[in-house]
Order: C-alpha cells, then sequence, then structure tokens
C-alpha cells in the first residue's frame, strides 16, 4: 500500500513533482533533473528525510528517455521512505546533478551508477569506477551488455604482457537462466545469451 | 627526480616515492590488501602513510564482484534465493528472509505466523552467528587472539542447527517466496534453547575478558568516533547507527515478520567510537536470544507457507508425482517462473551487518527488470576516507573490524 497521503502533500507543496506509479509499497514521485538538489535540500531540512538510505539507476532499453536514478530516502524520526525518480533528459550523455553535497552517502552510490550504467552525475567530486576496474569499457548493468560479459584483457598489466591471460565470457549452455522471448526456441533459451559456447561458436581454446 | 627506476613489480610503496615529486620522503604509499587478514576479505586500501599515521585513505573495491544484480535480472525470483546467501555470507538465513519478504511484498502474499515465527527465529540466529564472528576476528584485529576461539566453539554449534534446520551449514537457502522451504525438525527447538543457555555463557565469558581489558581499551576507546549526525549522512544502518547514538532499528521502526510482537530493547551507543560498536554488538546478542527465546516459547502452529500462495511456491513433490494441477502447477513455475503483478518495490530488513534492501521494478512476469540491492557493509565502508585518516596505522585494523563489514555483500 503506497503512502499516499505524504505523496499527496508533496505533489501540493512541490509544483514540479509529478507522481511515480506502480508504487506497491512507498510513496513515489518524479523530478526533474533541474530541481533535483533543490527538493532534495528541502527535503531533507524542511521534511526530515536526512538520510539517502540507497540510490541507484534503471535502463529502460529501447525506451526513451532512457537511464532513471532512482534515490530512496529515509525519514529517521518518522521512519517513512521516499522514492525520488530523476531521468536522465539525453540517452547518449545521461547527466542527473549529483547530491553528494547534500548527502554524503551518494558519493558511492553513484560511483556504483556511473560506473554500471554510465550515467554522469554533475558535480560530483571523484567520479570513477568503483566495482569494476578504471579501464573497463562497458557499463554492465545496460541492458544491451551481454550476460556472459565481454572478452577482456586481464586488469593487471603486467601479468597480461608476459601470460596474455584474457578474461573470457561465461559459459551460459547448462546455466541456470530462464528462458526468455525470442524468435526461435534457439534464441529464447538461455544458451542464446551465450556469448562463446554453443553449437554455432566453439569454446576459444585457452591460450 | 631520481633517475634510477629500478622498482620490484607491486611494490607500491617504493614505486610512489620513487616517481612523485610532490610526495617527499616522509610520505609513503602502503597497499593494504586486498588479501591480508585484518581486511576480512579481499578489501583494498591505498593509504597514504606520513611517519605512522595515515593521512589518506581509499579503498578500492569490487575484488568480490559477481554481477548479481545482472544474474537476478536474467532469472526466476525463485531462482535468485541461492544467490542471496552469497551476499552477507555470515548471515545468510537473514538474507534469504529480506528477499523473500521483498518479493512478498511485491506479489502481496502474506505468509501464516508460523511461518512468521520460524522467519524471527533465523534472522535472530543469524545475527548470533554474525556477530560472535564479527567479535571474535575483532579481538583477533586488536590481539585478543582468544575470543575469535571462543566465538568460534560457539558459532560451530550454531552451524550444526542450521544444517538441521537447512541441509546446509553456510549455503542455507532456506526460505522461499510465499514460505519457507520445510518445517522445523522434531526436537530441533529444544536444542535451539539449549544453545541459548550454553551462547550467553560464552558470551559472558567474551565480557570478561574483553570489555575491562586495558589493552583492548586502549585500542578501541575513541578510536574513530562517529558522530550522530555524519552517520545518518553517510546512510549508516544497524548496529554502526545505533553505536553512533540513534536509536533506529527497523525492526522497531518498520516492523516485518511479525517482530511487534516481540519485546526486546535496542542498546545505544554514546560516542560511536570502535569501542561503542562493540558494546553495542555484545548487547545485540543478548537481545537476539531473547527473542529466539520468545519466540520458541510462543511457535503457533499450521503450515510453514502461504495457502494462497500457489502461482508463487513449488506444489508439494508427492502432489507433483500424482495429480495433474500440480504437475502443470510445477512445470510453469519452473520453466516461466512466478508471475508477478507489475509494480516498484523497495524494502529493507534488519540485518546483522545493517540494513540490507532489495529494490526490484517488475514488468509482470517471473524475471524481475530491474533488480538492485542495497549491501548494508557496501554503505558502512563509504565512511573510511572520512574516518581513517589522522589515526595510526595500527587503528584501521581495529576500524576496519569495528565496523564490521562482509565483502560479498559490499561487491555483490
Amino acid at each position: 500500500m503506497p503512502d499516499s497521503e505524504l505523496q499527496t502533500s508533496l505533489l501540493a507543496k512541490f509544483p514540479y513533482l509529478t507522481p511515480r506509479p506502480g508504487s506497491v509499497d512507498h510513496a513515489a514521485v518524479n523530478v526533474p533533473p533541474s530541481d533535483l538538489v533543490a527538493f532534495t535540500k528541502s527535503l531533507r531540512d524542511e521534511l526530515k528525510f536526512d538520510m539517502l538510505t540507497d540510490m541507484t539507476a534503471c535502463d529502460w532499453d529501447k525506451d526513451s528517455p532512457r537511464f532513471t536514478a532512482i534515490y530512496h530516502f529515509y525519514n529517521t524520526s518518522t521512519h517513512q521512505y521516499l522514492r525520488v525518480a530523476c531521468t536522465a533528459p539525453d540517452d547518449e550523455n545521461p547527466e542527473v546533478p549529483s547530491l553528494v553535497s547534500l548527502h554524503p552517502s551518494a558519493n558511492w552510490f553513484e560511483r556504483e551508477a556511473y560506473d554500471m550504467f554510465g550515467i554522469k552525475f554533475s558535480g560530483h567530486p571523484d567520479l570513477r569506477r568503483i566495482l569494476m576496474w578504471d579501464d573497463y569499457k562497458w557499463h554492465p548493468l545496460r541492458k544491451e551488455f551481454p550476460l556472459a560479459g565481454h572478452e577482456v584483457e586481464l586488469p593487471a598489466v603486467d601479468v597480461f604482457e608476459g601470460s596474455r591471460t584474457k578474461i573470457e565470457p561465461a559459459p551460459m549452455a547448462g546455466g541456470p537462466f530462464v528462458a526468455t522471448p525470442g524468435k526461435t526456441m534457439h534464441d529464447a533459451e538461455p544458451r542464446g545469451k551465450d556469448q562463446s559456447w554453443s553449437e554455432t561458436n566453439s569454446k576459444p581454446a585457452n591460450k | 627526480m631520481s633517475s634510477t627506476k629500478e622498482i620490484s613489480i607491486g611494490d607500491i610503496a617504493a614505486r610512489s616515492s620513487e616517481l612523485s615529486d610532490d610526495l617527499p620522503g616522509e610520505k609513503m604509499m602502503i597497499n593494504m590488501g586486498p588479501s591480508h587478514p585484518a581486511t576480512h576479505g579481499v578489501l583494498r586500501l591505498k593509504l597514504e602513510l606520513e611517519g605512522d599515521i595515515v593521512t589518506k585513505c581509499d579503498p578500492v573495491i569490487g575484488y568480490l564482484h559477481r554481477g548479481d544484480e545482472k544474474i537476478a535480472e536474467n532469472m526466476t525470483y525463485n531462482q535468485f534465493v541461492p544467490y542471496t546467501d552469497r551476499l552477507d555470507y555470515l548471515a545468510p538465513l537473514a538474507n534469504n528472509v529480506a528477499y523473500a519478504i521483498a518479493v512478498e511484498k511485491l506479489a502481496n502474499l502474506k505468509v501464516p505466523p508460523r511461518c512468521e515465527a520460524i522467519r524471527v527465529i533465523c534472522c535472530e540466529l543469524a545475527r548470533i552467528s554474525s556477530h560472535l564472528l564479527g567479535l571474535g576476528v575483532y579481538g583477533m584485529d586488536t590481539g585478543a587472539w582468544t575470543i575469535f576461539m571462543y566465538t568460534f566453539t560457539e558459532r560451530e554449534k550454531l552451524y550444526s542447527l542450521f544444517e538441521e534446520l537447512t541441509g546446509a551449514r553456510f549455503t542455507t537457502s532456506y526460505t522461499r517466496i510465499g514460505g519457507v522451504a520445510r518445517d522445523i525438525p522434531e526436537g530441533w527447538l529444544g536444542r535451539v534453547e539449549t544453545f541459548c543457555e550454553e551462547v550467553i555463557r560464552t558470551i559472558d565469558e567474551v565480557d570478561k575478558l574483553l570489555t575491562r581489558n586495558k589493552i583492548f581499551l586502549d585500542r578501541t576507546k575513541d578510536i574513530a568516533p562517529v558522530s550522530k549526525e555524519l552517520a545518518i549522512a553517510y546512510a549508516f544502518t544497524g548496529a554502526n547507527l545505533r553505536a553512533s547514538g540513534v536509536a533506529a532499528d527497523l525492526r522497531k521502526d518498520a516492523p516485518y515478520s511479525g517482530y511487534e510482537n516481540y519485546d526486546f530493547d535496542i542498546p545505544v551507543g554514546t560516542v560511536g567510537d570502535c569501542y561503542d560498536r562493540y558494546l553495542v554488538r555484545m548487547e545485540e546478542l543478548r537481545q537476539s536470544i531473547r527473542i529466539v527465546k520468545q519466540a520458541i516459547a510462543k511457535m503457533p502452529d499450521g503450515p510453514w507457507y502461504a495457502e494462497e500462495a500457489k502461482k508463487v511456491f513449488l506444489p508439494p513433490k508427492a502432489g507433483v508425482l500424482t495429480k495433474m494441477e500440480e504437475l502443470i502447477q510445477n512445470f510453469m513455475l519452473v520453466t516461466e517462473g512466478p508471475q508477478m503483478p507489475a509494480g516498484e518495490v523497495y524494502f529493507e530488513a534488519e540485518n546483522p551487518k545493517g540494513a540490507l534492501g532489495f529494490f526490484i521494478h517488475s514488468k509482470g512476469g517471473g524475471v524481475p527488470y530491474r533488480f538492485h540491492i542495497r549491501g548494508g557493509s557496501f554503505i558502512s565502508m563509504g565512511i573510511l576516507p572520512k574516518i581513517v585518516p589522522g589515526h595510526y596505522m595500527t587503528d584501521v585494523t581495529a576500524i576496519l573490524g569495528s565496523l564490521d563489514f562482509v565483502m560479498g555483500e559490499c561487491d555483490r
């Protein structure tokens, strides 16, 4: 049951907000990027949503606008959650204002969202990858990134130069992954997602 | 700048002082980890030292990154349960419960009271197991090796109880969406009660060994204090937040799984230093035992899975082998997954390492469209660059131990 009382009062107070449909639990609003920082500041200082407890992003694949940053604020005195979504207008170079100046916890969240989705957070003091290594080329949680991964050189340069070891895509055949909609049965099967091991593409020999 | 470049590979300390001009001789770069016993897993800290004092700390994480979120977006809700074991692998039962409740919120499922009580016992035993290990290694980090042996003995007993309940000691995968995998075995509750009596004696002993130990006090008191405001700003949760003086506990504030029916206290620290974090965990152990005892005393009868969860819960095997309807049900659940309504849900559970949150965006069907895990350990570590500088190199292990994180949950 969404917290509709909070949602209604927020929508009345801040004209730039729009309701975010589909929430089954907490109040949820959409905020345009230009008002995100101001809105978060009033949330923190006036409405006492003092904790940015979680932040992530979502890739809508073929839809445009493509990237949405999703924040969960927590009020430590009334124990309410609030979901705030902020959609980046540009699909090619998605950019959302950073909240690090208001919530230091946003530092690592935004670094993770940048790492996984390639969303830029303008004003972030130290926006670099956090889970993947610095030279990694892709953003793994984007929908077009294959489940098996891409072949890539070992990040330890000295080891790679000596051994030419590469990180290979994971084998999918026989894996636990489920059938997804596809044109043919073969496309739909888990091995349809396979990058390296299948009938048409044999496993690369260990170099 | 020196002209010799004869440095060995990986010797960052030598390399940085050789190569950079702005680092005078006194400053030194030290790589702590990724394989260092005090980093509790594969954490790497890039430390800049001036003499023995840390001036800069840059945690490098991701060595245990397995892409759990990507994996979750490619499998059905039921299939992801074993993956939750591997988040905070020191309290897998609590992760199972948190995940199950998050998906049940999406599916709008209510589980029967017996299931809720079993889950509460699971969560609290997981907390005891996690805190026992946390205290043991914390003692070890600060030079009190004996504690580890004491707490590990108790943890071993607990793992035998987990094995009896779930079939596995470590990777339990006990919950199902809409219930738990099986009912509690006969006589198990009695054995849990005996364990509670035994563990309380060990906790008392650890208490006597550590709490007023001069060396331990010197190593932990006034080390890395985190103020109330700082703790909230850095989104601390769980014992770390309470140690800073914020009486926040999701079991009280946003009760789930029937926690509102149990009587327990929330220990709160005063200054939020390493010693407070230790004290809060010690008291939480006792409170968890209190909850387990209450849950055992009023364990309700009845089914351990939601009757209306037919569209989610795998039917009993005997039924699958003899009845057509159950067979079809089983087939559809395995191939297409439980059909969930479209919607967004975010649920946080009070786990031993802080709040474990799950955000699910569902477009309907058996596979989540977006699945996000909020790992309490990931967030507790974001504060390291803020609190570590200014402390001695030897304090770094105490700070890491007191924050009690686990890399499985941090890197996901």
